[in-house]
């Protein structure tokens, strides 16, 4: 791979990863959503593959599909599944106005760069300097954690949190160990799967699942 | 010797195999147990066998003990024995879920177990993962709102703070490229700690112990502990109190030992002396006005977290050991404590404190060792909590966190007098119906007296260890060495 292609993959691949997670930010269709959590799994995984093969390290196949199998098709679809059952295509709730969301998505994205520089100090390479999608997507993963009411679409932050942290994981180290990335992966699938059901639980139990409606349990 | 380390990850996986396979059967509440028992033997021979020898290492170098992980599977063993022994349902209590009750409380152990154990930092991330993941149907079995509610708060709190602490731990493995080769591995980073990139590995370290402090139930980010602690089932609540939370503060001493001698104790001596002292603020502010027995229980969990993250802040031979000592006094006294409280909520169908009454002279089985452990709670002599309190304390003036160490004993004051109250209310308070107490026929749910035995060596043990604790000195102290020594 030339260093102009590396360069032109990575940057397609950083550049989609930010999109998507910008995107999440306002809409309030769930199968929206979804569907761009799968573009951001795609993403990713090509990420990966780029990371990879750049390096010359033959598992970056193994790995790459693996991601692509969990992150964009089994996740969606366990979400997608979950979606159905409870009859939720359509999010209510958001704790803030659309414009606030989209300003402080922004600002959150500012944010990342600024920290992420003093962090990478002086590392040159080109991977690195891609770093701070990883952190925006982190931060923004965070925001619509904490500003969205439904479960779904928190479930949606809580994976694009961690889409960004397994970004800046391949862009500072060229990947963890193979064991470790198959134990992350699964952990985060299983992860997915018990707050699906739990999300099934919570619609036949009170009727919707609206998280910022809980409010059984306080002092 | 290596072999032995597979024991407490494999045999518990068998035994969750088989617990599904026979899930009608009663006795598959016995397989924890037993696990559990196994866990413990591994962890004494471990300790003894690691002090003799020096660290173990297996499967090329994943998985290490030394003297701390052979201490911490030890205090996993102990505290697990009591509250899965202590917490086996009565018969009529028994419903048709055990089977996979059983197995996720064998998978449970044996996350715990390769948590600590694992020289990997992305290894034992996905081990506290999976402690979360065991756990989430464990708290939510109850059913029911709350349950849920809780179940939800917790699962989703608990992975997003692990994620973060993920966050943290690459920044610190990418900190060691300047060393050579990035690396992931404890010692590894701990041997070429001086090397360290410092910026990169002060965020690591930051986020990393922000990470686990979610998870270990340090305020201000515990808000799941209460909700969980007092919706799960009572074995799930002594172990998650008694044993979840001290394994994530394994993590945090780990990166403190990383992270000190890298960059100087400043840091991380900061981090925890605010998370201590808040954590101490948060249940003096709460326990007083608590309704809940569960709930009262849980932040006292969040005031012993809070004395552990003091204690490490403190640093050096003496806190470590009394910090690694605490762990295993507040443990078997915790997990007897919530095995007590789910049969005082057997027994009165409520958790209102307002409704348990006059427990001593009602149900002598229930008031008599809840008083106890509650006095072993709030670290009254002979009870070892008391020595290690006073051990934390006395080393956070030496090494000169004066002002710190007055405030958190004001705060534990404020605890305690907001604890006693309530307990004394619970066990010796005054009866609104003195009569129902003498003429009330015996329950039918009298526990068989073997149920009592698990409560009784918990509390036996944590009374005499304080005295007895000269065996323990050399493993203790190797422990501290495995953390890098006295800072």
């Amino acid at each position: 791979m030339s260093i102009q292609t590396y360069q032109q993959l990575l940057a397609t691949t950083t550049g989609l990863l930010l999109l998507t997670a910008v995107l999440q930010v306002w809409g309030r269709s769930i199968v929206r959503a979804i569907g761009l959590l799968v573009l951001q799994g795609i993403a990713l995984a090509g990420l990966v593959l780029t990371v990879g093969l750049y390096a010359g390290e033959d598992s970056a196949w193994v790995v790459a599909g693996l991601l692509l199998v969990v992150k964009a098709v089994i996740m969606p679809w366990a979400m997608l599944r979950s979606a159905r059952l409870i009859g939720v295509t359509r999010e209510h709730s958001s704790r803030v106005n659309a414009a606030v969301e989209l300003i402080g998505a922004a600002g959150l994205t500012l944010l990342a760069y600024a920290v992420s520089g003093p962090i990478l100090g002086n590392h040159s390479d080109l991977a690195a300097q891609a770093v701070p999608v990883g952190f925006s997507l982190v931060l923004l993963g965070f925001w619509q954690l904490l500003v969205r009411g439904s479960a779904i679409t928190q479930l949606v932050g809580f994976l694009m949190l961690d889409n960004g942290i397994a970004t800046i994981s391949f862009l500072t180290f060229g990947g963890l160990p193979l064991v470790v990335e198959l134990g992350a992966t699964l952990d985060v699938l299983l992860v997915v799967l018990i707050l699906g059901v739990l999300m099934v639980r919570m619609q036949a139990e009170q009727g919707h699942i609206d998280i910022s409606e809980l409010r059984e349990l306080r002092d | 010797m290596a072999i032995l380390i597979w024991v407490p990850l494999v045999l518990p996986l068998l035994l969750a195999a088989v617990s599904i396979v026979l899930r009608s059967r009663a006795w598959t509440l016995w397989l924890p147990v037993s696990a559990a028992a196994v866990l413990l033997g591994v962890g004494v021979t471990l300790v003894v066998s690691v002090s003799s020898g020096g660290p173990l290492v297996t499967a090329g170098g994943l998985i290490r003990v030394d003297a701390l992980s052979a201490w911490m599977l030890t205090v996993v063993g102990a505290v697990a024995v009591v509250a899965l022994w202590g917490g086996i349902p009565h018969r009529t209590h028994r419903n048709r879920n055990i089977g996979s009750f059983a197995s996720l409380l064998c998978l449970f152990l044996s996350a715990m177990s390769l948590a600590v154990v694992a020289d990997n930092l992305g290894l034992m991330w996905v081990a506290v993962e999976l402690t979360t993941i065991t756990t989430a149907f464990l708290v939510g079995s109850r059913g029911g709102r709350g349950a849920l509610e809780a179940a939800w708060k917790y699962v989703v709190l608990g992975s997003v703070g692990v994620a973060i602490a993920f966050l943290g731990l690459i920044l610190l493995s990418a900190a060691s490229r300047t060393t050579g080769e990035p690396t992931l591995s404890w010692v590894a980073l701990l041997a070429h700690a001086g090397g360290l990139d410092p910026t990169l590995a002060r965020a690591g370290a930051a986020l990393a112990v922000l990470g686990f402090a979610t998870k270990a139930g340090l305020a201000p980010v515990h808000s799941w502990l209460p909700d969980a602690h007092s919706q799960a089932p009572a074995t799930v609540s002594g172990l998650m109190s008694g044993v979840l939370l001290s394994v994530a503060f394994y993590a945090i001493l780990r990166v403190q030992a990383i992270a000190d001698a890298a960059l100087g104790p400043e840091l991380m001596r900061g981090l925890l002396t605010a998370a201590g002292l808040l954590s101490l603020a948060v249940t003096a502010g709460l326990v007083i006005t608590q309704k809940d027995f569960k709930r009262l229980l849980a932040y006292s969990s969040i005031e012993h977290m809070g004395l552990l993250a003091l204690g490490a802040a403190a640093g050096g031979p003496l806190a470590i050991a009394a910090v690694l000592l605490h762990m295993l006094g507040h443990g078997l006294v915790k997990s007897s404590m919530f095995v007590l409280a789910g049969r005082i909520l057997g027994y009165t169908g409520s958790h209102d404190i307002a409704d348990v009454r006059n427990l001593l002279r009602r149900r002598p089985d229930l008031g008599g060792p809840f008083l106890l452990g509650a006095a072993a709670l709030l670290g009254f002599p002979p009870f070892v909590t008391f020595f290690t309190e006073v051990a934390i304390i006395v080393a956070g003036f030496q090494r000169g966190l004066g002002w710190q160490m007055l405030l958190a004993c004001a705060l534990l004051l404020v605890v305690f007098a907001g604890i006693a109250r309530n307990v004394l209310a619970m066990t010796v308070g005054a009866d609104p119906d003195p009569d129902a107490a003498r003429t009330s026929p015996a329950p039918p749910d009298l526990p068989a007296r073997f149920r009592q035995i698990p409560i009784g060596i918990a509390l036996g043990v944590t009374a005499v260890i304080g005295f007895a604790a000269w065996p323990l000195a050399a493993p203790l102290l190797d422990a501290v060495t495995a953390l890098g020594g006295a800072r």
